[in-house]
């Protein structure tokens, strides 16, 4: 599907929800649910996107809805999928549906964790979709195991004695890979129609398809609103967040810089990071930089590979 | 055609499983529950049921998925025991407040720590306010019978709440006793089809389960809760009292045993009452004047019922398997003493916290329970308002 038909199916994820100006969990979610043909049942963990979509009596989204507990989104929509199974075994239900799960990077990367590993390797036929913005933003900026080496977060403040965080971040979507699933994705906002292409495939996935969305978070990152999506692209371009996808153990590279630019252009532009230019901590944006080389390198390898 | 069989708990409880035959089980094995999911899986291994079974990777998983099968309009239950109950914790909140007729049975077992695998009641005891109604059973065949009756109480359109289904941790589960199960066909009849009035499969009608609930409704919610359980009580009985005339057992909120004239008694939960029987016996023999309540439903708690029954007497001790470290005795003797206050009863009540990791309880030991009541009403005097049975100095 192109962007431009995309724009004119239905919107699932209505306007009038309460998300920041400039937040990516709701472009991407609205983006993403425009690729699903069917009627679907989302879930969502606690987080930005489930209190912000559902105060009661409202709702925004178009279709069913649940959400369960933080840590069991993706219990919760195997048991939703479990259910229509038997149902349609049964005889007793015939229409097609999709079965998606949205969890913030603490929901996903940590408390969910167990939960996410669990129903991707029993093998349910859902979506799980991650909107990783770093840090748990709803409860107001804690580190997570998402959040990168170095930011300024409310539980990794940047003292006079520890720079920030301390640990590179997990590499999730990597351990989704190692899940032996059908489909693996890593996405971003500045290329819509790559995340509309893989939100597509995943539907389309029989079993459990994983994709991994950088969202930025103008009130975590200390970053300018009305750059949300531009900053993403500094992401990609820095090769702070690589697009790649892994189909069916095959790696493939869907997005390479044409000139790859230091890490520095992805940090100066948050706040989060600002810190890390004060004079004596250049050792730890060269550290930053080298790490982000290696994992650059090793997606490089995985991609050629295949 | 009901058939007399020979079965452990677990075979009984994993027997009611596959004629309930649930759309969705999803289920985490931890002893001494877990022969009931094995047997249990077996039948799903061998088509005899239409159920999917999700084999979950932990008890947090097995009610979270229970609770989204049974949003999406499934039969669904779980089961599990102790620990297993106590990491469901958040989500059996969850399932109460979001009113899901999940039916669960419970194999009682103590809490860790230190790790013990043996009966007592610190698990349900610790989720008795958790919004579940909560059944116990003194044998197999009671088990048997709650677990069947759960599904019409919990799915009743005035209830719509979860029921845990109790039975004591290998006394019950692992012994083998003589009981007699319905035929499938009954089972089937009894329980009838489950039709969800909104679920998430409703694509015409989409619904959002589980919103955010701030300060505005919460509180009419939970409101709403708690007339759906003061609305059970009254499902309880009716539910009983069709079993009836199905099985030919009669279920009540309670079981009074020989208390018509009593003028001491015990009140016990699970299998001790039946322990508490052989007791009653010996002293009924010797002229004692002893009788016994056996609790069935615990919550909703029948309160008024279970007072006016205890009111006649001179003396009572409430026996709880669990401690509470409130260090003003266990869960059961709180609310057996507070219903009393309430009618104003003349009787000396006191508790007894026993059996606690599966320390065995004797009918001797229960006889001196009952000694103890005599010369509280001989003496007029109470020496101890809580005491520990049966654990040493």
């Amino acid at each position: 599907m192109k962007l431009k038909e995309a724009a004119k199916t239905k919107e699932r994820l209505t306007g009038g929800h309460r998300l920041c100006s400039g937040c990516g969990a709701g472009t991407a979610t609205n983006l993403i649910m425009r690729a699903s043909k069917n009627p679907a049942v989302v879930g969502c963990a606690t987080g930005c996107l489930e209190v912000s979509t559902t105060i009661y009596p409202f709702t925004a989204w178009e279709d069913s809805f649940i959400h369960n507990a933080f840590e069991n989104v993706a219990a919760t929509i195997s048991g939703v999928e479990a259910a229509y199974r038997s149902l349609v075994k049964q005889g007793k239900m015939d229409e097609e549906f999709d079965f998606i799960a949205f969890g913030g990077d603490g929901g996903t990367y940590d408390i969910g964790f167990q939960s996410l590993s669990g129903a991707m390797e029993r093998g349910h036929n859902m979506v799980y979709i991650c909107y990783d913005n770093g840090a748990y933003m709803n409860t107001g900026i804690q580190r997570s195991s998402a959040t990168p080496k170095g930011a300024n977060t409310t539980t990794s403040p940047a003292g006079k004695v520890i720079p920030g965080k301390q640990q590179y971040k997990k590499e999730l979507t990597d351990i989704m890979v190692a899940h032996n699933i059908p489909y693996v994705a890593q996405a971003s906002l500045f290329k819509p129609q790559d995340l509309l292409r893989k939100a597509q495939k995943a539907f389309e996935t029989k079993g459990p398809a994983f994709i991994n969305v950088i969202a930025t978070c103008p009130r975590g990152w200390r970053s300018r609103a009305e750059k949300g999506i531009e900053l993403t692209k500094v992401a990609a371009d820095t090769c702070a967040w690589p697009l790649f996808e892994v189909e069916e153990g095959k790696w493939k590279l869907n997005y390479k810089p044409k000139k790859k630019k230091p890490i520095e252009e992805w940090l100066r532009q948050q706040g989060r990071f600002k810190h890390l230019f004060k004079k004596g901590n250049e050792h730890l944006i060269e550290e930053i930089q080298e790490h982000t080389d290696q994992r650059w390198e090793y997606l490089l390898e995985m991609c050629e590979k295949d | 055609m009901s058939s007399k069989v020979a079965l452990t708990g677990n075979e009984a409880l994993a027997q009611a499983m596959r004629q309930i035959n649930p759309d969705v089980v999803a289920a985490y094995p931890i002893t001494p529950q877990t022969a009931m999911v094995q047997t249990f899986s077996q039948f799903v291994a061998d088509g005899e049921v239409d159920t999917e079974y999700v084999t979950v990777e932990s008890e947090h998983s097995a009610m979270s998925a229970t609770v989204g099968a049974s949003a999406a309009g499934a039969r669904a239950m779980t089961a599990t025991a102790a620990n297993g109950l106590a990491l469901m914790w958040e989500v059996l909140y969850i399932a109460s407040g979001t009113r899901l007729p999940i039916v669960m049975p419970v194999v009682n077992r103590a809490l860790s720590g230190p790790i013990n695998i043996h009966c007592d009641h610190s698990d349900a005891m610790g989720a008795r306010d958790s919004g579940w109604i909560q059944l116990y059973a003194e044998n197999a065949q009671e088990a048997y019978d709650n677990a069947i009756q759960a599904l019409r109480i919990s799915e009743h359109k005035d209830v719509m709440l979860p029921t845990m289904v109790n039975l004591d941790g290998f006394i019950t589960s692992h012994a083998v006793e003589s009981l007699e199960i319905l035929a499938d066909s009954d089972v089937k009849e009894f329980i009838g089809e489950y039709k969800a009035e909104h679920h998430l499969l409703d694509s015409k009608n989409p619904i959002a389960v589980g919103p955010l609930d701030l300060q505005d409704f919460y509180f009419e919610h939970k409101m709403q809760q708690s007339i759906a359980m003061e609305n059970s009580k009254e499902v309880i009985l009716e539910v009983a009292k069709e079993y009836k005339e199905l099985s030919g057992r009669e279920y009540e909120f309670f079981e009074e045993y020989k208390l018509d004239d009593a003028e001491i008694g015990i009140v016990a939960l699970n299998s001790t009452a039946g322990t508490a029987k052989g007791a009653v016996d010996n002293l009924r023999e010797q002229g004692v004047k002893a009788g016994l309540l056996k609790i069935r439903v615990y919550r909703p708690f029948p309160g008024e019922e279970i007072a006016e029954v205890l009111k006649s007497l001179k003396a009572v001790a409430v026996l709880d398997r669990a401690e509470s470290f409130s260090t003003n005795g266990g869960p059961v003797f709180g609310d057996i003493r507070s219903i009393l206050y309430n009618i104003k009863a003349d009787v000396e009540v006191v508790n007894y916290i026993y059996g606690l990791g599966g320390r065995d309880i004797k009918v001797g030991e229960i006889e001196s329970v009952y000694r103890d009541l005599e010369e509280i009403i001989d003496s007029g005097n109470v020496k101890n308002r809580v005491s520990h049975l049966g654990v040493r100095e």
